[in-house]
């Protein structure tokens, strides 16, 4: 893999794991750990990370989403960059943790610095450090969902596109209507279902009409639903989150597969 | 009009089983999103238009006290009456009192989201004075006895046969007895019927899309022709407005015009923009006799200066709930009020309270595209966290709710024993999905699995690997 970096040394990476891809997407956090150490970083782990608050932040609870912001904070501060797995956390740490500190100026400056290294890991990839081709093959078609909070929050939309370009044997599938919402919404999903279930349906369809082989997406959350939802229709498309693919990790099940 | 919003969850479900809605609601989404996208893409400085929509009202909001006063000034020296109207009931009895004061029987109507928000239409009916809707949606769903599901297209909820049906069974004192589906004849049966009630109204009544301060002017953008001829033929022309809907100069029209047009229809303008200062003057050829302009506040003065305000630079344009995917799946009328789709789940728990709209600022994925398409940046999604906020603080999220959070949240802070339940957790999950690699009936989860499976997590945390491939690193 050919990587341009942006600074001489070696970046020191915080790795934000992110709680779901912590319990049920492991290979995620591997794959974006060898991502970014092929493109030269220094990846670290820090222990004492669980979720980035969001659950909080977006039920109104903002005492609760503080305290966890306060804590990835404390966690991740000394890292050069701070790099996510997901548009959806990213976009928390990047474009609300500045906002959750209104009137308390010394964690607003905290939260400020914080976000202005934090970066969603395929953003990261080719906006910060100029990686523009992958060493990775995925002998299939396949059709990529643009998650909300990274399109809209965090402007990624080409990125994953310009690398799957280099990925060798894929054959990248548009979707109808990539860009509208898959209805995961995080708690929406189980506060509102049967709204949360049109949408995924909705989404499930426009997915089986791509006749793409494979879903790809930046947001384990989307992707659970959306996998979730192909399953239960008997749809016999894989999903998997797109770091997988570009780190060449492919050879174990797909999303919701047996082994 | 009667709240339904506390009702939001069971209203979503009943919509999205109405066969016919769903049908309309297709067409709405093939249409409006289409045309908006093609009319920007036409116009470069879209987003700088946006950025000065934007400032303008901010500009505007900043200094509300000001421009009102100076457009109840010019409409004074203009001949017109400025009233000030600070609830719905002030608003109504404002507009029953003039009308009493010309002995009306009949008024007509053009479109006006705020005789909905006052809810004009049953209360000067149980005066005695019939309202007539002659915006062609409005009198459809007027003959039906229904509210707008939608602010510009307010019976996007029917489809054609529905409107026949309607017009079959009202039409026919006016010699109309065939039901017809044709469009056009359709259309013709409305606009003959609609001529008769035009020339004997009493009082025509109008929204406004905008006060010009500047001018005393208020200003409508229409479409079908029929505020004009609600505004002019008539002996008394009263324009409802909300206070926010001041604007400084007739320059500031057009700024907030071209967004407007093109947010709502894709239109670079539309058919008519229709401008009125004062009664008819000696030299006017038509005009009415007497012009009225009610400001209805309703609430919205306590938006000025807090986490709402941003709200109030609302051009009602309909772009949010024409690219919501929540409003597209269920239609205008499950959110319970005048108001529907993104911009109403922020308004409405502002008008009707909290207590009653609470669902509606719930049920949204943020998804943002609201925020994305809206002409004057208003940050949607954000202000429905507010009131998220405002309903945790006040404690009226649900218990299930509240409890799930806390518990959640209690772990989250405390990494170690998180990472000891998240790994048990996970080892649970894989356990129930070993042989499928998914669950697909899980208790406490039934909002998931009703509807899709759950995919397994893969076996054990990626803490826990990291943690062992650390330790057999070093």
């Amino acid at each position: 893999m050919s990587a341009t970096l942006s600074c001489p040394h070696k970046p020191r990476v915080g790795l934000f794991v992110t709680c779901l891809v912590d319990v049920f997407r492991p290979t995620v956090g591997f794959a974006a750990v060898k991502l970014l150490e092929d493109a030269g970083c220094t990846v670290e782990v820090p222990a004492a990370q669980t979720c980035c608050g969001q659950p909080a932040y977006n039920s109104g609870d903002r005492a609760d989403a503080r305290d966890l912001a306060r804590q990835v904070i404390a966690a991740f501060e000394d890292f050069d960059y701070v790099v996510v797995p997901s548009g959806s956390c990213g976009g928390t740490i990047k474009r609300h943790y500045p906002h959750l500190f209104d009137g308390d100026p010394a964690w607003q400056t905290r939260a400020e610095r914080l976000s202005a290294k934090t970066f969603e890991l395929v953003s990261f990839l080719t906006d910060v450090l100029g990686v523009e081709r992958v060493i990775a093959r995925y002998p299939d078609t396949v059709t990529y969902h643009d998650s909300c909070s990274g399109l809209r929050e965090l402007g990624i939309k080409s990125q994953p596109r310009r690398l799957l370009a280099t990925v060798a044997d894929l054959d990248l599938r548009e979707m109808a209507e990539s860009e509208v919402c898959c209805g995961f919404g995080g708690t929406f999903c189980v506060k509102y279902p049967e709204l949360s279930n049109r949408m995924v349906s909705e989404k499930a369809a426009h997915i089986q009409t791509s006749e793409a082989g494979t879903l790809l997406a930046g947001d384990l959350g989307c992707l659970l639903n959306m996998a979730g939802k192909l399953q239960r229709e008997g749809a016999a498309i894989k999903v998997r989150h797109i770091a997988e693919v570009l780190a060449g990790m492919t050879d174990i099940p797909a999303i919701g597969e047996p082994d | 009009m009667q709240v339904t919003s506390q009702t939001f969850k069971s209203n979503a479900s009943v919509a999205l089983r109405d066969a016919a809605l769903q049908r309309a609601l297709k067409n709405l989404k093939a249409g409006f999103p289409g045309k908006r996208a093609a009319a920007i893409a036409k116009l470069p400085e879209f987003d700088q238009l946006r950025d000065a929509g934007r400032d303008l009202k901010n500009h505007v909001l900043e200094h509300l006290d000001f421009y009102l006063e100076r457009f109840e000034a010019k409409v004074i020296e203009q001949g017109g009456q400025v009233h000030w109207a600070r609830d719905a009931a002030e608003a109504r009895q404002i507009v029953l009192d003039i009308c009493r004061s010309v002995a009306a029987r009949r008024v007509t109507k053009g479109k006006s989201m705020i005789s909905e928000e006052i809810g004009l239409n049953e209360f000067l009916e149980a005066h005695g004075i019939q309202p007539v809707e002659t915006d062609l949606g409005e009198y459809i769903i007027q003959l039906r006895h229904e509210h707008p599901s939608h602010i510009i297209a307010p019976a996007i909820h029917l489809n054609r046969d529905q409107v026949a049906d309607a017009f079959h069974a009202h039409h026919g004192p006016y010699g109309f007895t065939e039901r017809n589906e044709n469009p056009r004849a359709l259309m013709n049966e409305a606009r003959q019927v609609l001529r008769q009630q035009f020339l004997s109204a009493d009082v025509g009544i109008t929204g406004a899309n905008f006060c010009i301060a500047e001018t005393g002017t208020t200003v409508i953008v229409t479409n079908e022709g029929n505020g004009d001829l609600t505004q002019i033929l008539p002996r008394v022309h009263i324009a409802l407005a909300s206070i926010e809907k001041m604007v400084p100069t007739l320059e500031d029209v057009s700024t907030l015009t071209r967004l407007l047009t093109r947010s709502a229809t894709g239109q670079e303008i539309t058919v008519y923009t229709t401008f009125s200062s004062g009664p008819r003057r000696v030299e006017d050829l038509d005009g009415p006799e007497q012009f009225h302009v009610v400001l209805l506040d309703n609430g919205r003065s306590g938006m000025l200066g807090g986490e709402f305000q941003d709200m109030l630079r609302c051009i009602r344009c309909s772009a949010c709930m024409n690219h919501c995917p929540v409003y597209g799946a269920i239609g205008g009328h499950a959110y319970g009020w005048v108001y529907p789709g993104p911009m109403g789940s922020v308004l409405t728990p502002q008008l009707v309270g909290i207590d009653a709209a609470g669902q509606l600022p719930n049920a949204s994925t943020f998804c943002g595209r609201c925020e994305e398409v809206c002409p004057m940046r208003i940050p949607l999604p954000k202000m429905m966290r507010h009131w998220r906020e405002r309903e945790f603080e006040r404690h009226l999220s649900p218990a299930a709710v509240r409890f799930g959070l806390g518990a959640w949240a209690f772990f989250a802070k405390r990494p170690r024993l998180y990472r000891i339940v998240a790994g048990v957790g996970a080892w649970l999950l894989r356990r129930l999905g070993s042989r499928k690699g998914r669950i697909e009936r899980l208790p406490l989860a039934g909002g998931w699995t009703a509807w899709r499976d759950l995919p397994a997590p893969q076996g054990r945390t990626f803490q826990q690997q990291w943690a062992a491939r650390q330790g057999a690193r070093s």
